[in-house]
């Protein structure tokens, strides 16, 4: 009986107890991310022209894209920019059931969705992007995908709408 | 190397949400855990090495919030944003330099206070990757699938690692997410981004871990057996996920055989008893085994079937549960660390592995195991 007696007392006590959370509400922390000279030129020529760019490294030979200034391994500036295709394969891939909301749009993405890393001819470097397929039986590592555009394009990795598989 | 030794270490039990407490209280907690371990005041911390997240603890110089937690006050302090196996390797460094006899390394992180999706995706490009809403889970179902892919891995193979790990958490109290799990279980858990399913991923967890380090001379004067540094090393591999070979673990292979030619390991499979390491996914056990060098590319899902890593087998690997089973960010590396301790000083509890006499931690940082720190503990110098 005692023991129920001092569960009580700190049933009690813990009633007082109020544990205080403080949210941060809908407060946002904006920046203004610069692209640099060689991603301005990359994100207007997937807006203006909807073409990927690259750029080589004199010493590797590798393609980087999207363009950056320095080869890492080489620790080389690179200067040569080249057009690379909108045509490419699946490195690796995914298809995401879990909902997120993104944090560039405030929007959620309807799951599921594909999502791959993608080798595109001519680069030797891979970039992300969503897949128009969401059967991950249907997907293969080495399969053939092209781009496809957004009809409203604003400078951004989003003028790509998805990467198609390309069905032989 | 000048030797350097483990002398206190302290662990909060990890949780869901540790409601009552900010990460301010559960740095005290393990501070004080690590100081009574090492039978030291805070006086005889000779400098303070804090390890922290702005973003997770939504605060800018988010270290010094801890600052009167961790006992830094009127001392020498400094912060490493990143896994806790770098921040105690620069708190190693530190002692090395001369400058300071003792070091004390702490970590903290209440993933129950963010969105750990948001938090995650913010460690991407902001102008090619992030507007594509890449984060933790995505990328690494990303290299699962390149791992899996490349060397004939099946998602029963790393399902088999959530059922070891999670029971090995049993026997651990401080463990969040301690089960018995079956591969069938595991298999029809819900998929998350194929081909990881909720069971083969971390949970989101609070805690906090500290450690103290000290030089030879000032280990004689700690309370309890030291543990020694006998070989330690990082290496990194490159940021963009598009730059890498994901199913590669070149990055791993070079620290790992940088940290056992200090130590004077020539077979891990045979010199090293027992390894703690980053499984914040299942398949991740699989691929840092491998870049270990416990058997060749592909070959940890077979190592594993066949028990060499389970708490009986030649050498068990988290006996603790490791990250399947309670996942702070940050203080996850420190936790591989002094669990590698308490196993070589035989006071692992209830995980207790038999005659460890050295022991393997490996901590990442950077998306998909960017890059890696491996530290060989063992009993003598
Ligand atoms: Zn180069």
């Amino acid at each position: 009986m005692a023991g129920e007696k001092n569960g009580e007392g700190k049933e009690a006590k813990e009633e007082r107890k109020e544990l205080i959370k403080l949210e941060s509400g809908e407060a946002e922390q904006p920046f203004r991310w610069s692209a640099g000279t060689y991603g301005s030129r990359f994100l207007s020529e997937l807006r203006d022209n909807c073409r990927f760019v690259g750029v080589r490294c004199p010493c590797c030979g590798r393609v980087y894209v999207p363009p950056r200034r320095v080869c890492g391994p080489c620790f080389r500036e690179l200067t040569e920019l080249v057009p690379v295709s909108d045509e490419g394969e699946v490195i690796t891939f995914t298809v995401v059931s879990f909902g997120f909301v993104d944090p560039s749009t405030g929007r959620q993405k309807p799951v599921p969705y594909g999502y791959a890393v993608i080798k595109l001819d001519g680069a030797d470097t891979y970039i992300l992007h969503y897949l128009d397929e969401t059967d991950p039986g249907k997907i293969k590592v080495g399969a053939r995908v092209k781009a496809v555009f957004a009809e409203e394009r604003s400078g951004s990795m989003l003028d790509v709408k998805h990467f198609a598989l390309l069905r032989a | 190397m000048e030797p350097v030794a483990v002398v206190g270490v302290g662990m909060t039990r990890m949780e869901r949400e540790r409601r009552p407490d900010g990460y301010a209280d559960l740095v005290y907690e393990a501070v004080c855990l690590a100081l009574a371990d090492a039978g030291m005041t805070i006086d005889q911390v000779d400098n303070v090495v804090t390890i922290s997240n702005d973003f997770f603890d939504g605060r800018t110089i988010s270290s010094m919030a801890v600052q009167d937690a961790c006992g830094s006050y009127d001392k020498n302090i400094s912060t490493v944003e990143g896994d806790g196996a770098f921040g105690a390797f620069y708190g190693l460094m530190r002692i090395l330099s001369g400058s300071f006899g003792t070091t004390l390394v702490c970590a903290h992180h209440k993933g129950s206070e963010s969105d750990m999706s948001l938090i995650t995706n913010a460690m991407f490009d902001p102008v090619y990757e992030r507007s594509l809403g890449i984060e933790a889970v995505t990328s690494a179902a990303l290299q699962a699938r390149a791992y899996m892919d490349r060397y004939g891995v099946s998602e029963e193979d790393c399902a088999l690692v959530s059922v070891k790990n999670r029971a090995n958490a049993l026997r651990n109290p401080l463990a969040q997410l301690p089960l018995e799990l079956t591969v069938e279980e595991v298999m029809s858990s819900p998929y998350l981004a194929e081909p990881l399913k909720v069971l083969d991923c971390c949970p989101v967890s609070d805690g906090a871990a500290a450690l103290v380090l000290a030089s030879a001379e000032r280990a004689r004067k700690a309370a309890g057996k030291p543990v020694w540094v006998r070989g330690v090393a990082h290496c990194c591999d490159a940021y963009h996920l598009g730059d890498r070979d994901l199913s590669d673990v070149r990055a791993l292979q070079r620290a790992a055989a940088k940290a056992y030619s200090m130590a004077g390991i020539d077979d891990p499979a045979r010199e090293i008893d027992v390894v703690e390491l980053y499984d914040a996914f299942s398949y991740m056990e699989l691929m840092w085994l491998e870049g270990l060098g416990f058997c060749g590319r592909g070959e940890a899902g077979r190592l594993t079937a066949g028990g060499a890593t389970s708490l009986e087998g030649n050498t068990p690997v988290n006996a603790s549960g490791g990250c399947l089973a309670g996942n702070p960010v940050l203080v996850a590396g420190l936790n591989r660390i002094i669990e590698c301790a308490l196993q070589v000083r035989g006071e692992a509890g209830e995980h207790q592995v038999e005659g460890v006499r050295t022991a393997v931690a490996q901590g990442i940082n950077g998306p998909c195991g960017q890059s890696h720190c491996v530290w060989v503990l063992g009993g003598e110098r």
